[in-house]
């Protein structure tokens, strides 16, 4: 009996998925399927949280009040994108506290690239330019995702994150057309952003744990390697027409391909940094631990004004 | 110097400084809601800072854009009331710097909003619907936290403590506020003391704060004379512009 009714869940779950339709909190779903999300989905918010790090070290510091503005709106949305990530994953039954809990013990990831420093304000530029254009090319295949609050999500995410990457694009091409200073600043930060940008679309195909269930369930829907090779057609462009050059003696045309080739990520810098060994993963983590500790006065204030307020209302109203 | 270019440079100065303060917090607040509301805050004042200046910049007739105004000014030429540059502290002095800023900006720019300077009326109309949200939102963080445990209590009476005596430069009155007054540019400080004043007590009073004897009242921003943190903020803020003069950014 049990098992039949378990299998009626599976079939309908399996027609949904197969129907392009979304999967929504109140339906059925395989465990794994719901654990596989709230997995990507809170590292999701995690890398929003933690993104807001190295670009607010710049806010203080921004070169226009204009850019500071802007600066300023950018890391706001971030922050926003997080809420928004949580609050998806909350319909999947995780709390936001748990998540937080995990982020902060090291348990849950967020995305690598946030691990290496911003030296210059041309580094607030290639962020903008290349790791919010590769989360464009990430999220707007996840706005076809199965599951319905994570879409959504990305639906408006993606609208934002397209005009972060025009600030930071922006900023890339008044540097590229600026003084020798600027525009070196801005082959540097291509320099030192280009290959980590590449590492966050994950390992390749053969070498991914999570995508092929994945790819299967429709969390994902194009694969690793392909997004990678999408982001690079469209940013060797975008560099060209900056005048930078990308930091990848084998970076070439394939005319058979209608694509770029390019050179060998070094994996072994990725897994460096992943477990520990970038130059900021210590930093990143103090900085959230530290307000989060800083923070939990404020936190208790609340709940302690709340039962005040209760019994006060209570005590009015006998 | 000209009296209406300083009275509003006064004013874009202000919400600059403050601005920068608090968007030191962006990343680092109690939880993400405040990082979104306090970096939503500090937008506000850099977008106000800017209409100011600029506003500024033409009243003085030098050519001098926003940004000439924030990035090339040193420490003795920036007239914002200290309160505004005092270093972020813990979140009780924040909220309760923003707070007791944010009661006199809403009774400012409600005047303002009829300032004979039409350029400054216009400003004023569109910060006051922000101001107005600023003020709930720190004053219902003034109940909270001051009525709330018995460390936030203790906390935002040491900030109310230690901020008392900077509140008095906001109301004290020199020849720039006079012409502005007399002019109709803007209030009369004296004015909007009271107002202020009837706010602020019946908001700490609600929150069981109690409100300090003003026996120390501060005073400096207003003739260029500032706190040894100022010059570490703007070292900061104008790192840039600084080290690459003339440049386009």
């Amino acid at each position: 009996m049990e098992e039949n009714a378990v299998s009626n869940d599976q079939f309908r779950f399996d027609q949904i998925i197969d129907a392009e339709e979304k999967i929504e909190p109140r339906d059925w779903m395989p465990e794994k399927y719901r654990l596989n999300l709230i997995r990507q989905i809170s590292q999701h918010a995690h890398s929003e949280v933690v993104g807001q790090l190295p670009e607010g070290n710049w806010i203080g510091r921004a070169p226009t009040l204009r850019r500071k503005a802007t600066l300023l709106a950018k890391v706001q949305d971030e922050a926003g994108h997080g809420l928004y990530l949580y609050s998806a994953a909350e319909t999947l039954g995780e709390s936001r506290e748990k998540m937080m809990d995990d982020l902060l013990s090291g348990k849950a990831k967020y995305a690598t690239i946030f691990n290496y420093p911003t030296l210059t304000w041309a580094d607030v530029g290639a962020i903008g330019w290349l790791v919010d254009g590769a989360a464009i090319v990430n999220q707007i295949s996840l706005c076809q995702t199965s599951y319905g609050p994570y879409a959504r999500a990305m639906v408006r995410i993606c609208k934002e994150e397209s005009f972060h990457m025009r600030q930071g694009f922006e900023i890339m091409q008044v540097l590229s057309n600026g003084s020798p200073t600027q525009k070196s600043m801005a082959q540097d930060a291509l320099n030192r952003w280009w290959w980590p940008t590449l590492m966050m679309f994950g390992p390749h195909d053969g070498d991914s744990a999570h995508s092929q269930q994945s790819m299967k369930w429709k969390i994902k829907r194009q694969s690793n390697d392909e997004l990678r090779q999408k982001f690079v057609d469209q940013t060797v462009e975008q560099a060209k027409h900056l005048g930078l050059t990308i930091p990848d003696e084998d970076l070439r045309w394939n005319s058979e391909r209608a694509h770029y080739e390019f050179g060998p990520i070094d994996w072994d810098e990725f897994q460096r940094v992943v477990k520990g060994g970038g130059l900021c993963n210590r930093d990143r983590l103090h900085a959230r631990r530290r307000a989060d500790e800083e923070g939990g006065w404020v936190r208790d204030a609340l709940v302690a004004y709340e039962e005040k307020r209760c019994k006060r209302d209570t005590g009015e109203a006998a | 110097m000209n009296k209406h270019f300083q009275y509003v440079l006064r004013m874009g100065d202000n919400a600059l400084i403050l601005g920068q303060r608090m968007s030191e917090w962006c990343g680092h607040s109690p939880f993400l809601e405040e990082d979104i509301a306090m970096a939503n805050c500090a937008l506000d004042h850099v977008g106000r800072a800017r209409m100011l200046l600029t506003h500024a910049g033409t009243l003085e007739d030098k050519r001098r854009t926003e940004d000439d105004l924030a990035f090339l000014r040193d420490e003795r030429e920036f007239f914002n009331f200290l309160i505004c540059e005092l270093p972020i502290g813990d979140y009780a002095f924040t909220l309760m710097r923003q707070y007791l800023v944010d009661a006199y900006h809403f009774h400012l720019y409600s005047r303002l909003q009829t300032s004979s300077d039409g350029v400054l009326a216009a400003i004023a109309a569109k910060a006051i619907k922000e101001t107005t949200y600023h003020v709930r939102r720190s004053g219902d963080w003034i109940i909270k936290l001051g009525d709330g445990s018995d460390e936030s209590h203790r906390r935002m009476q040491d900030a109310l403590d230690e901020v008392w005596g900077y509140t008095g430069e906001l109301f004290a009155a020199d020849e720039v506020d006079d012409f502005a007054s007399s002019k109709g540019i803007g209030p009369d400080p004296h004015a909007l003391r009271l107002d202020w004043e009837r706010d602020v007590f019946d908001k700490l009073r609600a929150a069981t704060l109690r409100i300090p004897e003003e026996i120390w009242p501060i005073s400096g921003g207003r003739q260029g004379v500032h706190t040894e943190a100022m010059g570490a903020l703007l070292a900061e803020m104008q790192f840039l512009q600084r080290s690459y003069p003339g440049l386009n950014w």
